[in-house]
């Protein structure tokens, strides 16, 4: 599966929490490519291992207690699990960039906006102080926030949710990164700000062709910025493929779920779907597979042996042997 | 700016008041009189105590000599009524002597807290973390006094210098650099000792807030932008887990006159704190009253001066 020409290449990533008596497996096994100037999105409910995919991407994982059990991420070839503190200082910020869910928080509230990009800029790169400044409002410029001379004196609690965001993707862009990571950006924001911040991301990914790894629980904001989707659940990835492939013919019943919760107008006026149960706890996960005790198409094999991905073509993969030609899909033990 | 200042001051004038009035009726309220202090001594006639009680007003009612108490103290005529001195030339007098005690031993807790709390916290749960947490535990435990008296005799017996009281008896007639050593050496024991206990309390709140203040998000972004360790703990998380302890910096003011009577008892050393212990033996209600007063208008100072350095550090408060 791993494409020599992707710029990120995440295999077979293990990322286990360890506590006293039990041993959360959060990430348990995922690949996925993002290739160049590609948007993927990561898309699943919530508490099934995303953030902490992408944490790993950037070595921000807490160890302990966490722990990398296992795989590889590739970023242009080389292996970001090998690399040391300070290699991985200049990959942070410099060519992976991640934005993160809770803008009100993110910002550190002691020093200025301008402190804060100038100094994303100065550790990877040298500039004088007025070039700092320079390219500062130029980054805020472009990520549409007006009179960026005055806002760059400002602290973060005097900016609202929505300009605090868009700060955050100005120092994310600060040192002209190949791969932006975004996750949740627009969770913790109002509806109309959610479209704003989705339409810059869109434009900016754009103009600058970077990579983007777009992390989500709303399938409504993929349809509208993907290029390629993975569907997490429980630590690992259920399907994965073009945009229209897998939102028009999910191949997996947790994709499928996904899609009839959501609101659309033919719906009007009925009840929502809504997939029974929740998440498993990442400690005590059921055996086979992960999502059988909500499945719709349970059969007797998916409580004890662990699904095989099952490949449709053209990129398109599906973890669920139960669906894949009348039930002749492969399993693992 | 301006407005703030006048409404915090007239705040803290008014909250002088009351205190005044509420430290005035405890000190009337609590059991024995002046006039009783010493029953059996065959001095104290009927007729002494009724004149000393007519002297310095205990016949009139309270708010009578609450009053009389604050116009002798306003115009500094205020006199101590065990030995008829000035109170506010005993106060100064002892001030003095108290205040190298509390200067050495301030800037003992806090240069020595903060890098060891910071250290502990950002190495938690290594070698080094724990060690400090034992010591820390074991400095709260053991009782001041009992400390005092090991290292004492520790002192004593190794390096053969006396420690007790501020110099040395009779060391007047020495060169200049044999009494600034005894001096030296009298003011360290006790400061080290005032300080044990404040060292021990606040390592592990400096600890705490830096742990706290580690796991915030922002920190993750300072992370996350590529900065070193260095300058993710020193810069980012260190600014914020200090702003606090600016609170506390004002507060340490008071400190000046309660902080030390155990070990001023124990080393002889003639400070504010025995002084305002002696004085309350003693039912020496001027002094007790003045002290009680001048520690009140430093809290007040204190409390005015940490808020004026919170408008400094904290840029989210603004007025
Ligand atoms: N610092 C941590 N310590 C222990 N467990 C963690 C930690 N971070 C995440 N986890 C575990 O990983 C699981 C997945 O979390 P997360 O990646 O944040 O989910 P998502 O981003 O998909 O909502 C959580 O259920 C949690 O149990
Ligand atoms: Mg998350």
């Amino acid at each position: 599966m791993a494409d020599n020409k992707a710029l990120l290449s995440v295999e077979e990533l293990k990322v286990y929490f360890r506590s006293e008596d039990e041993v959360a497996r959060a990430v348990d096994g995922v690949s996925f490519d993002v290739g160049r100037e590609e948007t993927v999105c990561l898309v699943g409910e919530s508490g099934c291992g995303k953030t902490v995919t992408a944490l790993s991407v950037m070595g921000l994982v807490p160890i302990p207690p966490g722990e990398i059990a296992g795989g590889k991420i590739l970023f242009r070839a080389k292996n970001l699990l090998d690399f040391n503190d300070s290699d991985m200082q200049k990959v942070r910020g410099n060519q992976i960039a991640m934005i993160f869910q809770e803008p009100l928080t993110s910002l550190n509230p002691v020093f200025t906006i301008g402190d804060q990009i100038g100094e994303a800029i100065q550790i990877h790169q040298t500039a004088t102080q007025s070039e700092v400044v320079e390219r500062s409002q130029q980054l805020l410029k472009d990520v549409g926030i007006a009179d960026p001379a005055q806002r760059l004196r400002d602290y973060p609690h005097q900016l609202s949710g929505g300009q605090r965001q868009r700060v955050m993707i100005a120092m994310a862009l600060a040192c002209d990164p190949d791969l932006v990571i975004a996750d949740e950006p627009t969770t913790a924001l109002d509806v109309t700000v959610q479209a704003q911040i989705l339409r810059l991301l869109d434009t900016i990914q754009k103009m600058r062709s970077m990579s983007v790894l777009y992390i989500t629980h709303d399938l409504g904001v993929v349809s509208k910025i993907a290029d390629r989707i993975c569907v997490m659940y429980a630590g690992i990835i259920a399907e994965q493929g073009n945009k229209d492939a897998v939102l028009k013919t999910p191949k997996h019943p947790y994709t499928q779920a996904l899609l009839a919760s959501l609101p659309n107008r033919e719906k009007r006026g009925q009840r929502l779907y809504s997939i029974p149960g929740t998440v498993p706890n990442p400690a005590y996960k059921p055996d086979g597979c992960p999502f059988h005790p909500r499945c719709q198409h349970t059969i007797q094999n998916c409580s004890e042996q662990y699904p095989g991905m099952c490949d449709y073509g053209d990129g398109h993969h599906a973890r669920c042997p139960v669906l894949f030609e009348g039930g002749k899909g492969n399993w693992c033990d | 700016m301006i407005s703030f200042i006048g409404r915090s001051i007239v705040q803290k004038i008014i909250t002088l008041f009351f205190v005044s009035i509420v430290s005035f009726l405890i000190i009337h309220l609590a059991p024995g009189e002046p006039s009783q202090v010493d029953p059996m001594n065959p001095k104290f006639t009927r007729e002494m105590v009724e004149r000393f009680r007519t002297e310095f007003h205990l016949d009139k009612p309270l708010y009578r000599q609450y009053l009389y108490f604050f116009r002798d103290l306003f115009s500094g005529k205020t006199i101590s009524w065990k030995d008829n001195q000035p109170v506010f030339k005993k106060i100064w007098e002892r001030f003095l002597n108290s205040l190298p005690l509390f200067i050495v031993g301030t800037i003992l807790t806090w240069t020595i807290s903060f890098p060891v709390g910071i250290r502990s916290a950002i190495f938690r749960g290594g070698i080094y973390d724990r060690s400090s947490t034992f010591f820390a535990y074991l400095l709260i435990s053991i009782p001041g006094f009992f400390f005092a008296y090991i290292l004492i005799i520790f002192v004593v017996n190794q390096f053969h210098v006396p420690v007790i009281g501020m110099e040395t008896f009779g060391i007047g007639d020495t060169a200049w650099m044999n009494r600034a050593m005894d001096r030296i050496w009298h003011l360290l024991l006790p400061s080290l000792l005032g300080a044990t206990g404040g060292i021990a309390v606040l390592s592990r709140y400096v600890r705490s807030q830096m742990l706290e203040v580690e796991g915030q998000d922002y920190v993750r972004t300072a992370k996350a932008k590529g900065l070193t360790p260095d300058q993710v703990h020193y810069k980012h998380a260190l600014r914020n887990a200090l702003l606090p302890f600016v609170t506390m910096f004002g507060l340490i003011l008071p400190g000046l006159i309660g902080g030390s009577v155990i070990i001023e008892s124990i080393f002889a050393w003639p400070g504010m704190g025995r002084m305002a212990y002696e004085a309350i033996l003693a039912r020496d209600y001027p002094i007790i009253l003045t002290l009680n007063f001048v520690s009140a208008v430093l809290v007040l100072i204190g409390t005015f001066i940490s808020d004026l350095l919170y408008l400094v550090v904290d840029p989210r408060i603004r007025l």
